[in-house]
């Protein structure tokens, strides 16, 4: 356990930024919906953020190391799951599911 | 370790159905504010809440088990999902706060992650939502699932009170979870790993139904993958500050090469 203090702090910040980001733009509706740049990104960030963030997530990713296989099987079957049914629950269960699996066996640490 | 009560008594209590609805109601509203209407208001938020419940519950307890795999207390996992309340970042967050990343840091990565909700206040029926304590209940809870659940077709009629007894349904299930699977996550045997990969495959998830709906601009997805892969190798230590910066600066400048075409989305 990180410092106690810290670690609340933390929780907060994120609070802070989170309901300001949510609260904030009702008092600044307008100068929103008129900026082109504004509507331009909105369309193109959501897609570009879960990118960079799934590319976050596999960063440590020991490329020459047999390891690496589990998450990358489990990550064929949450495309593959999520391809064939766009279930996002199935998808996510699913391969979470296979990660675990083989990671505390087959390539156990 | 006992939570401070002051931070909690801070935040707007969740406060779905105040006892006093304002008198002052328009005409098209009141209607479906009368005070018959609470238990039956509860009861149809409860229904509109149930698909995303079914979504909150694992995710929840995936996050509260991973907090406590991660090191930190339960009551930690109950804090963020109470008062954060934003599922993808506090992912994110047990990461930043076992690895002590600065507060700055972590505040710059929840304006990132959570940048997108800005966009909910153009289409969020916050106008249908009576009194301050309630509008200022609806802001904090507006999560993706409350956002997607209010604004569609289907919830055009609904009332400023169904949709706060919607929030705090999604608020109850997401916070209830987390703590329970903090409680349980110490019943993993220690054999068992890689729990953390349900963060990997919720994103994944959440990329591909986003470039889908992007319906065929594959540069935007490219250039947030080439942003991310040049952060991983420039900026190893800031990779996701970086990569955000990089993609924005490079969203703008096509925007700006690709002069006023009106966006096509």
């Amino acid at each position: 356990m990180p410092d106690t203090r810290y670690a609340i702090a933390g929780v907060l910040v994120t609070a802070a930024v989170t309901w300001g980001l949510r609260a904030l733009p009702f008092a600044a509706l307008t100068p929103l919906r008129a900026s082109r740049t504004v509507q331009y990104l909105s369309t193109r960030m959501p897609a570009g953020v879960m990118v960079i963030l799934l590319a976050y997530c596999l960063r440590d990713l020991p490329l020459t190391h047999a390891r690496t296989l589990a998450p990358l099987a489990a990550l064929a079957v949450t495309v593959g799951l999520h391809l064939w049914r766009r279930n996002a629950l199935l998808s996510i269960l699913g391969g979470t599911a296979a990660h675990v699996v083989l990671a505390s066996t087959v390539f156990a640490p | 370790m006992n939570i401070s009560p002051a931070v909690a008594e801070d935040r707007p209590r969740p406060a779905p159905a105040p006892p006093s609805v304002s008198p002052s109601v328009s005409p098209s509203v009141s209607p479906s504010v009368s005070p018959s209407a609470g238990p039956s208001e509860a009861r149809a938020a409860f229904h509109d809440s149930a698909g995303a419940g079914l979504g909150f519950v694992p995710l929840g307890l995936a996050f509260g088990a991973l907090a406590t795999q991660s090191g930190l207390d339960w009551w930690w996992a109950g804090l963020s999902a109470t008062l954060a309340f934003g599922g993808s970042f506090e992912f994110l967050l047990i990461g930043m706060v076992t690895t002590a990343a600065p507060l700055a840091a972590i505040a710059l990565s929840a304006f990132m992650v959570n940048v997108r909700h800005v966009f909910y206040a153009l289409s969020f029926p916050l106008h249908r939502i009576t009194g301050r304590l309630g509008k200022t209940y609806a802001t904090f809870a507006l999560c993706d699932e409350a956002y997607a659940l209010t604004t569609g077709k289907q919830a055009r009629s609904h009332s400023g009170r169904r949709i706060l007894w919607l929030q705090l349904f999604l608020h109850l299930y997401w916070a209830g979870s987390a703590v329970a699977g903090a409680l349980l996550g110490s019943l993993i045997p220690d054999g068992v790993t890689g729990l953390d990969f349900a963060l990997t495959a919720m994103f994944t998830v959440l990329a591909l139904d986003a470039v889908r709906d992007l319906r065929g601009d594959l540069p935007t997805p490219a250039l947030a993958l080439l942003s991310a892969l040049a952060a991983r190798l420039l900026f190893p230590g800031q990779m996701l500050l970086a990569a955000f910066a990089l993609f924005t600066a490079a969203l703008l400048a096509r925007h700006l090469t690709t002069g006023r075409k009106p966006t096509h989305a």
